[in-house]
């Protein structure tokens, strides 16, 4: 089952480093992700979070407020 | 190269005292260094060119390293403040103290401008009172570090506390009028429809390592973004210092001119600029005759009304609310312009 990774966030700069970074790192340790970027202010609003960007991840928040570190990224996988 | 980049985590201790005594003597020679390459240069210290140099060579140095310098700290003293945090803290308040404290929490919690929107619906969410919630959305782009420490070094201590002191009062008693107005019919109805969260924080507590980390990354994102806006503005306010003649802006934006504060605030409002790039151009307009209070007033306007962050509140507050928030936003803008004028 591929995990399913949404990253949430308005398409600052910052939204689309961690969304590079999140595809990157998933490409290095071969786990299968299916990635989905979410950008209307509703449905981010849905997730309760107060400071993008956010990950989500199978429905849990993991992340939110500025670039995740790579360690932390790497965690997820 | 490993060993120097895992130091401040291994030993975050001795890199902070470390690194701390190196700015302190870097910052001590800054005026022998600058006054000695401004003379080996072949120009006239005291001529025009002369000028504008010694501004730029000593100018660009301090304010870089004393921007450094704070935003590492305030890296550090902000991750005790998480967004989070500060919703859990806020939503328990009542209006007047919850505006003292929404405001001044604006000023320690890192905040975002592309964030200003789910942070804005996450607080109303929660229950944080409007008006305290615009209190701290005024305040945490109005007074942040990287404009404190602009006037600091270009102003000197007296014109950077007055500048904390009324933005505060701005963010505050504009969100009191705010919250006093019942605004709450004029957010977008999805947002008053959204259902109520409860919130609780996370005990997460950081190590040190951690804080410095944080203090190393601030420093990386907040100083890696402003420098080139530094360079500009200082090398603006350079020229001006150096070719513009004394008195030239006196007339327009002089005491005299009562019409200066209104204009310098609606110029400000479509100018979308950080702190960094305004500062040292309002520091040389200064020096041209023009009054404190209007530029004062101009600079507050520049960061606190722009237009860009209106388009993204757009999107939760309908345009009556939009124009209530320019309006006391403004009016408290012009009314320092106006007091700073009167009382210096």
């Amino acid at each position: 089952m591929a995990k399913e990774v949404k990253v949430l966030g308005a398409g600052c700069a910052k939204c689309r480093a961690t969304l590079q970074l999140v595809e990157e790192v998933a490409r290095q340790k071969g786990v299968e992700i299916q990635l989905e970027k979410v950008e209307t202010i509703q449905d981010i609003a849905r997730y309760g979070i107060l400071s993008t960007p956010g990950v989500v991840i199978d429905g849990q928040v993991v992340h939110a407020g500025g670039v995740p570190s790579r360690s932390k990224v790497e965690g997820w996988f | 190269m490993v060993g120097v980049v895992r130091w401040p985590v291994d030993r975050p201790g001795s890199f902070l005292l470390l690194a701390g005594m190196a700015w302190l003597a870097a910052y001590l020679t800054l005026i022998p260094l600058s006054e000695w390459l401004v003379g080996v240069l072949p120009v006239a210290r005291d001529g025009r060119l002369g000028a504008a140099l010694y501004f730029f060579l000593y100018d660009t140095p301090k304010v870089l390293l004393l921007l450094t310098g704070v935003v590492m700290a305030m890296g550090m003293v902000n991750s005790y403040f998480t967004p989070e945090r500060t919703r859990a803290f806020l939503v328990a308040k009542h209006e007047g103290v919850g505006n003292v404290l929404a405001a001044a929490l604006g000023v320690v919690t890192p905040f975002c401008s592309c964030s200003a929107v789910p942070l804005f619906i996450g607080f109303v969410q929660a229950g944080v009172p409007l008006g305290v919630t615009f209190s701290f959305l005024i305040a945490a782009p109005m007074v942040n570090e990287v404009a404190l420490t602009l006037l600091f070094g270009l102003f000197g201590w007296k014109v950077a506390t007055l500048y904390l002191g009324l933005g505060l009062s701005v963010a505050i008693v504009s969100g009191w009028v705010i919250g006093r107005l019942r605004l709450e019919a004029y957010l977008e109805d999805w947002v008053r429809d959204l259902p109520r969260v409860s919130v609780a924080t996370a005990g997460d507590t950081l190590t040190l390592a951690e804080r410095v980390q944080a203090g190393l990354a601030a420093v990386r994102e907040i100083v890696g973004r402003v420098w080139p806006y530094i360079l500009v503005g200082i090398a603006i306010g350079a020229a001006i210092h150096g070719y513009v003649p004394e008195d030239f802006m006196a007339g327009l934006m002089g005491k005299e001119a009562w019409w200066s504060v209104p204009v310098s605030v609606l110029i400000g409002i479509p100018m979308y600029t950080n702190a960094a790039g305004i500062i040292p151009i309002v520091e040389a307009l200064l020096s041209k005759g023009a009054a404190l209070g209007t530029v004062l007033a101009f600079m507050m306007s520049v960061i606190a009304l722009s237009l860009p962050e209106m388009v993204i509140l757009r999107k939760v507050l309908k345009p009556t609310l939009i124009a209530v928030f320019v309006a006391v936003v403004g009016s408290g803008i012009l009314l320092v312009g106006y007091v700073f004028n009167a009382v210096l």
